[in-house]
C-alpha cells in the first residue's frame, strides 16, 4: 500500500513495512499524507492522553482527601466526609462490590454458557439468529431501566425465594432471612447477573464458534453424543475465552452503578446474611452520597472510584490479554 | 437422534441401537406438565413458579430414566444437558419479557402527547402531571455534543490503527482501547469531576458530554476498526497503483466502501451511552426546568430523570419514571434497529 514502493525495488510482499526510513519518505512527497497521518495517530496520541489523565486526575484528588482521612482509608468501617476530622474508609464498598460481583458470575457464567452453547450447536438454524438479537436486546436496555425494574418488580418477587433460602439454608447463616424487602446484596447480584449475561454469551459464542469443525467432526465419527462433543472438543478449546468472557462480565458487575444504587438500600455495616438489606459498592455509593456531599466528600468519593477504577483496570487488562493470545477471535480476520 | 426403527419392532439388526421416538421428548415434557400441576394443586402449593420448578424437575428426571432405559446411559446424559441447556435460554428469556412487559404496561398510563411537550416546572413530584420535554432535549443535546467529539476521533484513531499502525504505538493505543472499552461510566464522570473541581466550575450539560464521550470513544474505535478490517486489499492496492495519494484513497475508496458499517456502529455506541445515568448525575446534576444551552446550568437527561423520579418514592413519580423508561427503551432500540438496518443494507459485499 505504500506508494514510494513503486518507485523502489519491486515490492516483495503487498503489506507495507513502515520502517521509520520509509514513513519519513512518504510524509515528505506527500503533505496531505502528513497531515492525515498526523491526524489520526494524533486521535490515537489522544486516547492514550486522556486514559493517563484519568489516572492522574483521580490520584491528585485521590490524595487530597485521603491526606485529610483520621481513620484508615483501607479498613474503616465508616464514611463520614463532613465530620471534623473527616472518617472514610472502603473496607465496606470493598466487600460489597466484591460479593455481589460473585454472586453475579456463580449465576451469569453457567447460564451465559449454557446459552451460548444453545445458540452454536443445539439451536434450530433458523432460530439462533433471533434469539442472538434477544440476548443483544438484553445488552441494549439501559442499566436505569434495569434498575427500577430491578427495584420495583425484582425486589418484590424476590420474597418467595428469600423465604425458601432462609426455611432450608438459613442455619448457614449466609441465608440467613428477617423479612423486610429484598434490597439486599443478593438481590443486587441477580440483577447484575441479568445485565453480564449478554457479554458473556456473545464473547463465549465467538469462541465456539472458532472450535476446529474437524475436532467436532471426529468426535462424532467416534460416536460421540452431541454433549460429549462439547465435552470433549469445545469446551476444552474454548475455555481460555470463556474465562476472558468471564472477566469481561466481572469488569462490568464491578462497575455497575444505577441498578445497585435503586435496588439496595445502603448502610456501612458487612452483613454476614446475603438476604440482609445493607452494604454498599464503590459505585453506589458515589451516586447516593454524591448529591450532599462537600467539596471534601467528593473528593473522599473520587477516592474511592480511583480504586474502583484500578480494579476494573487490572480485571479487563488480564481478559484482554487472554483474549489477545488468540487473535483469532476478533471476527475480523473471519 | 434420527428416527430410528420403531420401538414395536424391538430390536432390529441395524447397528444402531434402540433410540427413542421424534416426538419423545414432547411427550415427556406434557407429561411432566401435566403431572407437576396436578402434584401442587393437590398439596395446595399457590405460587405458579412452584408448579413449573416441580415440572421441570420431572421432566429432567423422566427423561434420563426413560432415555437411560431405553437407549443408553450415554444418550440420556445427553438428552439431560440438551434440556438443561433450553432451560438456560428460556431463564434468559423470562427476565426480558417481564422487563419490556412492565415497562410497557406500565409506562403506556401516562405516556402521551402532553407527556413529551412539558415539562416538570410546576409539578411536585408528588402530583400527577408533568412530563419529560426538558429530560428529552437534555439527552438529545449532551448525546450529540458527545458524539460531535467521540466520533471522529473514534473514526481516526480506527485509520491509524487500520491503516498506519505498526510497532509499539499501536499496539499501546490497540491495548488501552480495549481496557477503556471496560472504564466503569462513573468513574469517566469522576474524571470529568475532578477536572471540574479544580476549576471550581457548576454542573453543567457539556461536562456530561465530555465524559460520554470518553465512554462512547472506545466502542467506535472497535467497530471502526472491524469495519475497515473488511475493506479487501485489492481496492486499496488498484487505488495506490494508479498513483493515488494514501490518505486520499482511504478517503475515497476505503471509508466510502465501510461507511455503512461505520455509520452503525456509531448509532450502537449512541444507544449505548444514551442510557448512561452515572456521569451525568456527577457532571450535569438535573434540573426540572428546561434548559436548552448545554454550555451554563444544570441540565436534565433521560436516564437521569428516571432515576429522580424513582428516588422521589411518589407514585405518580413512579408512574413517570416508567413512562420515561419507555420513552428511552424505544429511543434506545429504534436506534439499534436502524443500525442493524445500514448494516445489513450497506455490507460490504465481501464481508460474509
Amino acid at each position: 500500500m505504500d506508494t514510494t514502493h513503486i518507485a523502489d525495488a519491486p515490492p516483495p510482499t503487498p503489506q507495507p513495512s513502515a520502517t521509520e526510513q520509509k514513513r519519513a519518505a512518504r510524509g515528505a512527497t506527500r503533505p496531505g499524507d502528513r497531515i492525515f497521518l498526523g491526524l489520526s495517530r494524533g486521535s490515537g496520541i489522544l486516547l492514550l492522553v486522556i486514559m493517563a489523565a484519568i489516572a492522574g486526575f483521580l490520584t491528585y484528588r485521590a490524595a487530597l482527601a485521603i491526606s485529610k482521612d483520621e481513620g484508615n482509608f483501607l479498613t474503616t468501617f465508616e464514611w463520614n466526609t463532613s465530620a471534623t476530622p473527616p472518617v472514610f474508609g472502603i473496607a465496606v464498598l470493598a466487600y460489597g462490590t466484591i460479593v455481589s460481583s460473585i454472586i453475579a458470575m456463580v449465576i451469569a457464567v453457567p447460564i451465559a454458557v449454557s446459552i451460548a452453547l444453545f445458540l452454536t450447536h443445539y439451536a434450530p438454524r433458523r432460530l439462533s439468529g433471533p434469539i442472538a438479537y434477544v440476548i443483544d436486546l438484553l445488552a441494549a436496555v439501559p442499566s436505569i431501566v434495569y434498575g427500577l425494574w430491578g427495584a420495583l418488580i425484582l425486589v418484590p418477587h424476590l420474597n418467595g425465594l428469600n423465604g425458601w433460602l432462609n426455611d432450608y439454608l438459613g442455619w448457614t447463616g449466609i441465608f440467613e432471612w428477617q423479612g423486610g424487602a429484598a434490597r439486599s446484596m443478593l438481590t443486587v447480584g441477580i440483577l447484575l447477573a441479568i445485565m453480564i449475561l449478554p457479554i458473556i454469551t456473545n464473547v463465549s459464542r465467538e469462541v465456539f464458534r472458532q472450535v476446529p469443525q474437524i475436532h467436532e467432526e471426529a468426535a462424532l465419527a467416534l460416536g460421540a453424543t452431541r454433549w460429549e462433543v462439547i465435552r470433549m472438543a469445545v469446551l476444552p478449546f474454548g475455555r481460555s475465552g470463556v474465562i476472558s468472557a468471564s472477566m469481561l462480565g466481572l469488569g462490568r458487575a464491578l462497575g455497575e452503578t444505577m441498578a445497585v444504587a435503586t435496588v439496595l438500600s445502603p448502610d456501612f455495616l458487612i452483613h454476614t446474611s446475603l438476604l440482609d438489606p445493607g452494604g454498599g459498592t464503590f459505585a453506589q455509593n458515589i451516586a447516593s452520597k454524591f448529591s450532599e456531599a462537600t467539596e471534601f466528600g467528593r473528593d473522599a468519593l473520587i477516592a474511592s472510584g480511583l480504586v474502583l477504577f484500578v480494579i476494573t483496570l487490572l480485571v479487563n487488562g488480564a481478559a484482554r490479554a487472554i483474549i489477545a493470545r488468540r487473535k483469532e477471535y476478533s471476527g475480523a480476520n473471519a | 437422534m434420527s428416527t430410528a426403527p420403531s420401538l414395536a419392532g424391538k430390536r432390529p439388526s441395524t447397528l444402531r441401537g434402540a433410540s427413542l421416538p421424534k416426538w419423545a421428548p414432547w411427550a415427556i415434557g406434557a407429561a411432566s406438565i401435566a403431572l407437576g400441576f396436578g402434584i401442587s394443586t393437590a398439596a395446595g402449593l399457590a405460587s405458579d413458579i412452584q408448579w413449573a420448578l416441580i415440572a421441570a424437575l420431572l421432566y429432567v428426571i423422566g427423561t434420563y430414566v426413560i432415555s437411560a432405559w431405553i437407549e443408553n446411559r450415554r444418550q440420556a446424559k445427553d438428552r439431560v444437558v440438551t434440556s438443561m441447556v433450553w432451560v438456560a435460554f428460556l431463564l434468559a428469556v423470562v427476565p426480558l419479557a417481564s422487563l419490556v412487559w412492565s415497562t410497557v404496561q406500565r409506562g403506556i398510563k401516562v405516556l402521551d402527547g402532553y407527556f413529551l411537550t412539558h415539562s416538570m416546572g410546576v409539578v411536585a413530584d408528588s402530583e400527577p402531571g408533568g412530563g419529560i420535554y426538558h429530560a428529552i432535549l437534555g439527552t438529545l443535546e449532551q448525546v450529540g455534543l458527545a458524539t460531535l467529539i467521540a466520533a471522529p476521533i473514534g473514526v481516526l484513531t480506527a485509520i491509524y490503527l487500520v491503516e498506519y499502525g505498526r510497532g509499539s504505538l499501536a499496539r499501546a493505543v490497540t491495548f488501552f482501547v480495549d481496557v477503556m472499552t471496560g472504564i466503569p461510566s462513573i468513574v469517566a464522570g469522576l474524571f470529568i469531576l475532578s477536572i471540574m473541581l479544580m476549576f471550581e466550575m457548576e454542573p453543567f450539560g457539556f461536562a456530561g458530554s465530555l465524559a460520554l464521550a470518553i465512554l462512547m470513544m472506545p466502542v467506535v474505535v472497535r467497530s471502526t476498526e472491524e469495519m475497515l478490517k473488511l475493506v479487501p486489499n485489492e481496492l486499496r492496492e488498484a487505488s495506490l497503483a494508479l498513483g493515488v495519494p494514501k490518505w486520499r484513497t482511504i478517503m475515497k475508496v476505503v471509508l466510502p466502501t465501510s461507511l455503512g458499517g461505520i455509520i452503525t456502529g456509531i448509532m450502537l455506541s449512541i444507544a449505548r451511552i444514551a442510557g448512561e445515568t452515572a456521569p451525568v448525575l456527577l457532571l450535569v446534576f438535573g434540573s426540572k426546568f428546561i434548559n436548552s444551552n448545554p454550555f451554563d446550568g444544570a441540565q436534565a437527561s433521560l436516564p437521569l430523570y428516571i432515576y429522580q423520579q424513582y428516588g422521589s418514592g411518589e407514585a405518580p413519580a413512579y408512574d413517570r419514571a416508567w413512562a420515561a423508561s419507555l420513552t428511552l427503551i424505544a429511543f434506545v432500540m429504534i436506534l439499534n434497529m436502524v443500525a442493524r438496518g445500514i448494516a445489513r443494507w450497506k455490507a460490504p459485499k465481501t464481508g460474509r
